[in-house]
């Protein structure tokens, strides 16, 4: 048989417990519903990011010699979840060519965390600025391109992330 | 005096060919250019050639060249700025050949580089005052109100050709830009404190009478 005693200062912790779950389910929630239902914003298409884009870039092991790493991650908007097996097209003016040629472009998936990588050579400053363009264009999501810019033109590598939205 | 007198003269000429010079000899040296097109390499030095103009033309018509009169100063100035204006065609004329949609999104306010306005303000600066200039006699323009237009105008062509140009990472050299910009500047202050201070005199003058 269970004795269950109750004095004031159970009343008061039980009561208190209560209250302060009470509290924190409605605190919480009332904080983190908002945040779920905005969620992670989508990321918008940068400005000049789709200057010289050639559709369909093949995908590739590395673009030329490489020399120069690529990488960022591909999620979801809304809830952020990584996005695999995503094509993203990269392309820059580099060592090995102009922006608008051909071998300037290339393009990878994205592994199972939704992030990808890719082996490129190295990019040169065109147009004033070390840049590198980058698009995901395959139509199941909003296209976004993107035009991320390196720190200096010495740097041997870049990132850029997209946070994709339903098409 | 008399040993400084006879140094002043080819000194400052050779000052000038150096603050020229020196920044196109660098970037002539410079490693990007190995990787660009002969197009893209010309547009870049057009470029470069026309800060060097926009030293010169303050210097022209300030007086400050010695062995030119103030005639041949201002014919100087007159050709020169004709020269700077095909200077700037030539510049985004071949940025234009090498990545259009750059150029375009430039022309249009609406690049993601911060110096291209700058640029493209400069550049409307410079084709007004090319073209008022060779207006003037047939418009008939009288000095004074020639100078209520080119005078703001040409500071919008040195601050906006200084801003375009050091916000640029390029073949020019940083430390040779800078110092080539710096005289650009101190140039046309040079020649705006003095034609300020002439005008005060004048109006000085006038009153007296």
């Amino acid at each position: 048989m269970t004795i269950v005693v109750l004095s004031r200062r159970n009343l008061l912790v039980a009561g208190g417990a209560v209250l302060a779950t009470g509290i924190l389910t409605t605190g919480v929630s009332g904080l983190l519903l908002p945040a779920r239902a905005d969620g992670l914003a989508p990321t918008e298409s940068m400005t000049g990011g789709a200057n010289n884009y050639r559709k369909g870039a093949a995908i590739v092991d590395r673009i030329g010699k490489g020399g120069f790493w690529m990488s960022g991650t591909v999620r979801r908007a809304g809830d952020g979840a990584p996005l695999a097996g995503q094509r993203i097209q990269i392309w820059a003016h580099t060592v090995e060519g102009q922006e608008h040629e051909p071998q300037s472009h290339g393009a990878t998936l994205t592994d199972k965390d939704g992030a990808f990588r890719l082996e490129m050579p190295q990019i040169i400053p065109i147009f004033g600025q070390p840049h590198g363009h980058l698009a995901y264009d395959s139509g199941e999501f909003k296209t976004v391109f993107l035009r991320p810019i390196m720190r200096s033109a010495k740097e041997t590598s870049l990132e850029a992330h997209f946070v994709l939205q339903p098409a | 005096m008399k040993g400084w007198r006879s140094v002043r003269a080819p000194l400052i000429w050779a000052g000038l060919a150096v603050a020229i010079g020196v920044p196109i000899a660098f970037a002539a040296a410079s490693e990007q250019l190995a990787w660009r097109g002969a197009v893209y390499i010309l547009a870049g030095f057009a470029g470069i050639v026309a800060l060097g103009l926009v030293l010169v033309q303050p210097l022209l018509i300030g007086g400050y060249l010695p062995g030119l009169s103030a005639y041949r100063g201002r014919r100087a100035h007159h050709w020169i700025g004709g020269t700077l204006a095909l200077a700037v065609v030539i510049h985004v004329a071949g940025l234009w050949i090498t990545s259009p949609p750059d150029m375009i999104d430039a022309l249009t306010f609406s690049s993601p580089t911060p110096f291209s306005p700058f640029g493209v303000i400069a550049m409307w600066a410079i084709f007004v005052v090319a073209l008022l200039a060779a207006l003037r006699r047939w418009l008939g323009l009288r000095l004074r109100t020639w100078r209520i237009v080119h005078v703001p105008l040409a500071i919008v062509i040195v601050a906006c050709s200084v801003v375009h140009c050091l916000l640029i990472e390029g073949t020019m050299e940083t430390i040779s830009k800078a110092a080539l910009c710096a005289l650009v500047l101190a140039a046309t202050i040079k020649v705006m404190a003095d034609l300020w201070r002439k005008r005060a005199l004048r109006g000085e003058s006038a009153v007296r009478q």
